[in-house]
């Protein structure tokens, strides 16, 4: 445990320390919300959802802040390689299981600290949360968002040899699980086909349990998504460590 | 007793072996170098040692346990600074031991202590709460040392420890390495392309070229192999010169390089003249000569037929080779 706890510490140390970072990874979820939370809001009326389009896209903005973040922070093990610290960390002795479980940790909080500024920025722009209780449901969905696609960037990670390959990834995985997850549509209003690609996107789940927690109301059994996106995250986790115990430095 | 004991290790990368089945041993308390140009196999034996890397075939004795089967209990009595650096960055001198320090699980109030001894050793003390990011070649170099030696190992394996750092600091770091060795008492294992780093260091060197060991002996004996002197002639004729050379009964070996020639022979004082003498006769122009004991350099000479420059040059295409080869 100490050892997870160390490789966390990294995380969170470099993390408070890249200011840029912080505010840069904020601007685009930022602008998601105001663009389309503001310009939608008069024009598109979602049946069920009492606080307007922009209540009802703030759970999609907090979990895309929290998918970009984790799956970033899964990806920087990359850099870790290039830049030779990661032998650092193998060379000892402590198991592989332990460096990849406090890597996993540490992307999983930074992804929520992220969510949580989102989050909070919201309650300026017209987001009322009432109740505590459901604001501690869409916190557990924000960490297994965090914790799953963490998990997926170390996955990603222990496969590439440089950063090369991370366009092709944010564009033609990343994008499209944001864009498929309901983040900014209510996916009852889909057709069939496209619905039930929906429903195989994890981070639907994700959405509609923040969704849930926020405003009480969601299109998928808050339940049933729970035990979803905590099946990915296992599932997730396992396959990470089992491609991050293979890599070769 | 020996630190390492090394038997027919191998390693195969798809068909490139870098490593061919070498086999040597190191006392404890030597300081050993392993020798050759890059692309030799040294970072890779290294690897292997170090476990970072599973030997294709051989077996290796480090610190009395065995490579593949105890390989915790050799990574806590090793230190290794690697070739390329292995620094984060980002945190400061303190904090990258500290880190190190944890992953090595030395409690708290010993961690504390030893970082600041250890920062103390290498001298960047007054720099321990600066980012490394802001560190000049050999500050990096000699944070990494004391890094590795944080938890105190038995073994310290210096993969070229003054690549690519100017005269001044190689020294300095040199001085390191010897003082480590004599006060702590720590086997150092390192490797060099510089002939003359591991002339001044270590009590043996090993020359590696192109996977094999090809000599494993002190330097001083190393060098009495090759015997006699080394007598180098600047001259723009060269060709001509060497192929005159070439006749004489008392050279051993000549050699003729870019701009330069290169007489191995014995009593190199006495021949000087004639030399000079022949090349009179033949209108040969000589800019000048001089007569020195060999080097390591000559050594390798010897051994391979090549300089150790030569031997970089082609080693490159297997390097590049390799890296096709681990896309694939």
């Amino acid at each position: 445990m100490d050892i997870v706890y160390t490789i966390w510490l990294r995380n969170m140390k470099r993390y408070l320390r890249s200011k840029s970072r912080i505010v840069g990874s904020l601007g685009m979820p930022l602008f998601f919300l105001l663009v389309l939370g503001f310009g939608l809001n008069s024009v598109v009326r979602i049946p069920g959802a009492g606080q307007g389009y922009m209540g009802f896209i703030v759970p999609g903005i907090v979990s895309m802040s929290v998918l970009f973040t984790s799956v970033f922070s899964g990806i920087q093990i990359i850099w870790d390689k290039q830049f030779g610290f990661l032998k650092e960390t193998l060379v000892a002795p402590v198991s592989r299981l332990e460096i990849m479980f406090g890597q996993t940790l540490g992307g999983a909080t930074t992804a929520f600290i992220q969510g949580f500024i989102i989050l909070a920025l919201s309650l300026f722009m017209g987001l009322n949360v009432t109740s505590v209780p459901g604001f501690l449901v869409a916190s557990v969905f924000m960490v297994l968002i965090g914790l799953s696609f963490t998990a997926f960037g170390i996955a990603i990670a222990s496969k590439m040899e440089d950063m090369h390959g991370f366009q092709l990834i944010m564009n033609f995985v990343i994008f499209p699980i944001f864009g498929l997850s309901g983040a900014l549509f209510p996916i009852d209003s889909l057709p069939s086909w496209l619905r039930s690609l929906t429903l195989l996107d994890p981070l639907t789940y994700g959405v509609e349990g923040i969704r849930y927690g926020l405003s009480g109301t969601s299109q998928v059994n808050p339940f049933f998504g729970f035990v979803v996106l905590a099946g990915f995250t296992v599932f997730m986790v396992v396959v990470g460590a089992t491609l991050f115990r293979r890599i070769d430095v | 007793m020996f630190a390492i004991e090394v038997e027919n290790l191998t390693k195969n990368f798809n068909g490139f072996v870098a490593v061919d089945n070498v086999s040597f041993s190191i006392e404890s308390g030597e300081i050993f170098g392993l020798l050759g140009p890059n692309g030799a196999g040294k970072t890779t034996t290294i690897s292997m040692l170090a476990t970072l890397l599973r030997p294709t075939s051989g077996s290796a004795l480090v610190n009395g346990f065995e490579l593949t089967k105890r390989d915790d209990d050799i990574r806590k009595s090793i230190g290794i600074v690697f070739q390329d650096q292995s620094l984060d960055e980002e945190l400061t001198a303190y904090e990258n031991m500290d880190f190190h320090g944890r992953l090595y699980r030395i409690s708290k109030t010993v961690r504390q202590q030893k970082i600041v001894e250890l920062l103390k050793l290498v001298e960047l003390e007054e720099k321990k709460n600066d980012i490394v990011k802001t560190f000049s070649g050999g500050m990096r170099r000699r944070l990494e040392i004391a890094r590795g030696l944080l938890h105190e190992p038995k073994v310290l394996f210096l993969d070229e420890p003054t690549l690519g750092l100017d005269p001044q600091t190689r020294n300095h770091i040199w001085e390191y390495i010897e003082n480590l060795n004599k006060e702590k008492g720590i086997t150092i294992i390192l490797t060099t392309h510089y002939m003359d780093e591991a002339d001044r260091l270590c009590d043996r060197v090993a020359i590696m070229d192109k996977g094999k060991l090809i000599a494993s002996e002190t330097p001083e004996k190393l060098k009495e192999e090759i015997g006699g002197d080394v007598i180098t002639i600047t001259s723009s004729e060269r060709e001509e010169l060497y192929a005159k050379l070439k006749t004489l009964s008392w050279v051993k070996h000549v050699e003729p390089h870019d701009g330069f020639v290169t007489i191995n022979l014995e009593n190199a004082e006495r021949h000087v003249a004639e030399i000079a003498n022949l090349s009179a006769t033949n209108g040969i122009e000589i800019d000048s000569i001089s007569i020195r004991k060999p080097t390591l350099e000559d050594v390798f000479l010897h051994f391979t037929g090549r300089t150790i420059r030569e031997g970089e040059a082609s080693s490159k295409d297997h390097m590049r080779m390799i890296h096709r080869m681990g896309r694939r």
